[in-house]
Parts: structure tokens; C-alpha cells; sequence
């Protein structure tokens, strides 16, 4: 059942609870090495899905690899030693320093990394000595991906990494996780902020009702290679906008009908948000 | 990645314990409450009631050995069926279940953490009484060995239960409104704040299925003058029955913490 290019193997997983259906039968394969988004909006079974790979949810059906073993039926603590994860909002810890955390954590790991490296890794080298009731929203977050990475994970659970980041910390926590990357990390991942998970990404999968709408990359979801691309631009004083499969043959004719600069001219393809937004907005 | 050995059950316990330690240094009220509490209970009751229990036995003398066995239950009991739900809600519990410490680090830590803190408290109520009250101590090693075992016997049994009994409070605001009556009640019923033989039989035989009784006796034992064994409800201190009850409590709280224990809400 072990393979070696995947991290993750899902197939048919399910889970319900008393009033509704979490997760109706989804198949889902994260490969060694790549970081993969998975999003979706709230209640869309993301969380409950993360939960369970990471060995905190029982499942009600379908079956379940991650590195190579069932959560469920395992030797826990030498699988927990390979995995590392990062939980959406906390707030333990608040009398303890950032050192100190990061330090007495490290001890439950049979090869931790350098308490120091972590620190810098995560950028709270000035906030080292600060309690974690003194942090700001961002700094806890940047604490917690700190106690994820620690342990030196194969593989590396990410749950809304980034929320109450401001844009600065947001490009420096990017930055680490390809470092992680780089460093063979496998990254399964959810988050609310497409950009980010075009900006990281190998692959991504939209999550809706319980399941899987698609899995793509940032590129191809939703047929985003084949929509169309927009040019607008002013003329006498006017917008126009034109929907084109061919942008540069359009501009072309534009520009020697008008001659010389064309006003406000932009091309441009539908971002990933704008994707999205159809593909769950159609299901909504 | 993990051609090293995990690091023992025992050696991420004992530095849960620290760790524990200093969280609970750092919070200075509830530092203060809990250690000092004992202290304070004894000043009021010191001052209240002055006579003599017995001859040569003052009031005074009773109490301390009722609050060493109450401060057990406290620290132990009711202390961590009052934190434990608290470190479930702010996620402490989750982040140490997504590691690879297990949940017997985390008793350990607690044990340690139980241990340091009644142990400050039994110094500073023995300091106290003997300067304020001029409390009698043991110099005989027999009684000092009664104390050890009594005093083992109870952390383990209190604080396996707290442990158990974390399980019932919905969350940890609620926790403290669940909990602190049950030990209050237990105190009246088992002797502390009155001479167990005084109350009425019902409160006696209800009392002598907890144990809290068995540590207050086993106090008395400890404390009080060996003629005053012959004002106990069955006469003598009742040592092997004292050991009897608390090691079932103890194996019970055992079975019960492994059972009950949730790490989630």
C-alpha cells in the first residue's frame, strides 16, 4: 500500500455527522514533493477532510495513506514524528516565550531542527523573548508554522496558513514555505486567498459540498488556458472592452486602425479568483 | 528523517513538568491563591476555635492534618478538573495530540506539577502552624513513613481522578461551577473543617466512600497525638484500610483517565 510517489492516497473517503454530510466520497492523491491547495468555501469539508489525514477524526468509509499508513491503525507516535501540522487559529501557550515553546517542543522529535533556525526561519527573531499573549495575530500564526516545522516533516498539513497576515508577512511566509519546498517538504494545504495558492501551488483541488469539483494546476483549472482573453481600451473618450481567443491578432487591427498609442490598452486572462468564483458559483 | 530514536515517554513528562511549573509561576494571582490558601484557611479557623479537641490536642493540630489531605484534593482534584478543560478549549490539548508526545507525557507533567505545588503548600502551613499555633511535628521516623505513603497515595489517586473527572465540565468556563462544590461538599462531609466524629453518621458512612476521609485520617495519624486514635469511629487509625481504599481509588482513577480522556471538545 506504500508508495513512494505519493504522500497522500485518499479514495472514497466519507464522513458525516449527526445533521449533515462533511465529506461524501472523495478521491484525492497529493504526490511526494509538491504542494497542494486545497479550496473551497466555509463548510465545504475541507477542514473535516485535513482533520483526518492528520490522524485527529475517525472516517466512516473510504480508505486512507499518509506516508505510507492508515492514521487510523498505527504506531501513532513514529508517524506523528514525520508529519507536521499547522492548525488554524490558537491560543495556547500565552504565558510561555516564543523560545521557550519552540525549545520544549523540539524535545518531543527524534531530529528536530535548530530552535534558532527555526526562529530566524520564520522571521521572530526580535519577538524571541516575547510571551505568545504579547504576539499580534500574524506573529501567533508565525509561531505556529514554527511548532509545525519543527520536527523536520516529510509532510506538512497547513490549515489557512496566512489569515491576519498583513501583505509583507504574507510574501516572507511564502517565501519559507518554498523553502520547504526546495528542501523536499511535501505541503497539503487550504486556504481562502487564491493568489496564494497561485503563488505556491504544483496542483489544487475545489472543494463544494463534500466534494471534489476539480483538481487541476493554477493554470489549467476551470479551463482557464482556454478562456478568453479580455482587451480593453479607450477610444474618443470611451471604454470598450472585447472578449478574444486571439489577443495579439486583435491589438494588431486595433492599433493600425487607430495609429499610434492605443489609450488605456490592457490584455488580460481571468485570474484564478475570477475562476473560482464561476466554478463554486455555479454551484452555490 | 527518523533513524534516530523518540525521545521516552518519561523524559517528555518530565519536561511537560517544567514547563508546567513555570506556567503556573507565571500566573501570579492563582499562584498565590492556591499556595497560600491552606495558609489562610488555617489562620481563620486558628483564630475562631482555640480549644482543645482532646486533652493536649488542640483545634488547631486537627485542622493542619485536615488540610494537608484537602490540599491534595484541591491541587490534584480539583485544580486540573478545572485546567484540563481550560487547555482543551485553547487548543493546548490539539497542538500535543498533532505531535508525537503522548498522553502519558502529559499526566506525567501534571503528577510533577501537583507534586511542586502541594509540597510548597505542606512547607508553608507546617511553617505557619508551628510558629502561629505551635503545631506539634513528628519526630519518629514510623509517622514520617505513614505521611510519605499517605501522601503518594493521595496525589496519585487526586490526580488521576482530576484527570477522569476533566471529562464532565462541557468547557472551561464552566468547569470551576461543576467541580468546586463537589470538593467543598466533600470537605465538610470527611472531617476537614469539623471532628469527623461529631457529624452525623449518614455524612460519615456518605464521606467514607471517598477519599478524602482516608487522606484526612491518615493525616490525623500522622499528626495527632496516638491516644487520640482511640476517638476514631472504629477506634484505631484503620492504616491497612486507609492503603485499601486509596489504591483503589488510585487503580480506578487510572482505568477512568485512560477511558474518559478527551482531547477535544
Amino acid at each position: 500500500m506504500s508508495s513512494t510517489s505519493s504522500a497522500i492516497e485518499v479514495h472514497g473517503l466519507l464522513k458525516s455527522y449527526p445533521n449533515h454530510v462533511a465529506v461524501a466520497g472523495i478521491d484525492l492523491e497529493v504526490k511526494s514533493g509538491e504542494i497542494f491547495a486545497l479550496l473551497g468555501p466555509n463548510g465545504a469539508g475541507k477542514t473535516t477532510t485535513v482533520e483526518i489525514l492528520e490522524g485527529y477524526r475517525s472516517r466512516d468509509g473510504g480508505s486512507i495513506s499518509v506516508l505510507g499508513v492508515d492514521p487510523a491503525n498505527t504506531d501513532v507516535r513514529a508517524w506523528r514524528n514525520r508529519i507536521g501540522i499547522v492548525l488554524q487559529s490558537t491560543k495556547d501557550a500565552a504565558d510561555l516565550t516564543v523560545e521557550e515553546v519552540i525549545s520544549h517542543f523540539a524535545g518531543y522529535y527524534s531530529n528536530p531542527k535548530d530552535v534558532d533556525q527555526v526562529i530566524t526561519a520564520v522571521g521572530l527573531i526580535e519577538k524571541r523573548k516575547a510571551k505568545g499573549e504579547q504576539l499580534s495575530g500574524g506573529q501567533r500564526r508565525r509561531l505556529d508554522v514554527a511548532l509545525g516545522i519543527l520536527g523536520n516533516p516529510e509532510l506538512l498539513f497547513l490549515d489557512e496558513p496566512t489569515t491576519g497576515f498583513d501583505p509583507e508577512a504574507r510574501r516572507a511566509f511564502w517565501d519559507l514555505i518554498r523553502q520547504l519546498k526546495n528542501d523536499g517538504t511535501t505541503i497539503l494545504m487550504t486556504t481562502h486567498y487564491l493568489d496564494e495558492a497561485e503563488a505556491l501551488a504544483d496542483r489544487l483541488a475545489v472543494m463544494i459540498n463534500g466534494k471534489i469539483l476539480e483538481v487541476s494546476t493554477p493554470a489549467l483549472l476551470g479551463g482557464r488556458a482556454r478562456a478568453k482573453a479580455r482587451v480593453s481600451w479607450s477610444e474618443n473618450g470611451k471604454s470598450n472592452l472585447e472578449l478574444t481567443d486571439a489577443p495579439t491578432d486583435f491589438v494588431n487591427q486595433l492599433s493600425s486602425r487607430i495609429g499610434g498609442e492605443i489609450q488605456d490598452l490592457s490584455v488580460s486572462r481571468p485570474n484564478l479568483e475570477d475562476i473560482y468564483l464561476e466554478m463554486i458559483g455555479e454551484k452555490v | 528523517m527518523s533513524q534516530s530514536k523518540l525521545p521516552s515517554t518519561l523524559k517528555i513528562g518530565i519536561s511537560r513538568g517544567f514547563l508546567e511549573i513555570k506556567q503556573f509561576m507565571r500566573q501570579r494571582e492563582s499562584v498565590v491563591f492556591t499556595l497560600l490558601f491552606p495558609v489562610l484557611l488555617l489562620l481563620i479557623f486558628g483564630s475562631v476555635f482555640k480549644d482543645e479537641i482532646a486533652p493536649g490536642v488542640t483545634f488547631s493540630q486537627y485542622f493542619v492534618a485536615g488540610m494537608i489531605a484537602s490540599g491534595l484534593v484541591n491541587t490534584g482534584f480539583q485544580q486540573l478538573a478545572i485546567t484540563i478543560p481550560m487547555e482543551r478549549d485553547d487548543g493546548t490539548l490539539k497542538r500535543l495530540r498533532g505531535t508525537p508526545a503522548p498522553a502519558s507525557s502529559y499526566f506525567i507533567g501534571k503528577i510533577i506539577l501537583v507534586f511542586v505545588s502541594m509540597s510548597i503548600q505542606v512547607i508553608l502551613l507546617l511553617i505557619f502552624g508551628v510558629l502561629l499555633y505551635g503545631i506539634t511535628i513528628p519526630s519518629d521516623s514510623a509517622h514520617w513513613i505513614t505521611f510519605i505513603w499517605v501522601m503518594l497515595l493521595g496525589l496519585i489517586s487526586s490526580t488521576l481522578l482530576g484527570i477522569a473527572f476533566s471529562s464532565v465540565p462541557k468547557s472551561g468556563r464552566g468547569a470551576s461551577a461543576v467541580v468546586s462544590p463537589i470538593v467543598i461538599i466533600l470537605q465538610f462531609f470527611s472531617g476537614v473543617f469539623f471532628v469527623f466524629t461529631q457529624l452525623p453518621s449518614w455524612m460519615q458512612n456518605f464521606a467514607a466512600i471517598f477519599p478524602l476521609k482516608w487522606l484526612t485520617q491518615g493525616m490525623r495519624a500522622v499528626f495527632l497525638p496516638d491516644s487520640f486514635a482511640a476517638q476514631e469511629v472504629a477506634g484505631s487509625w484503620e492504616l491497612g484500610k486507609i492503603a485499601l481504599f486509596l489504591g483503589i481509588w488510585s487503580i480506578a482513577g487510572f482505568f477512568l483517565a485512560l477511558k474518559t480522556f478527551r482531547w477535544e471538545k
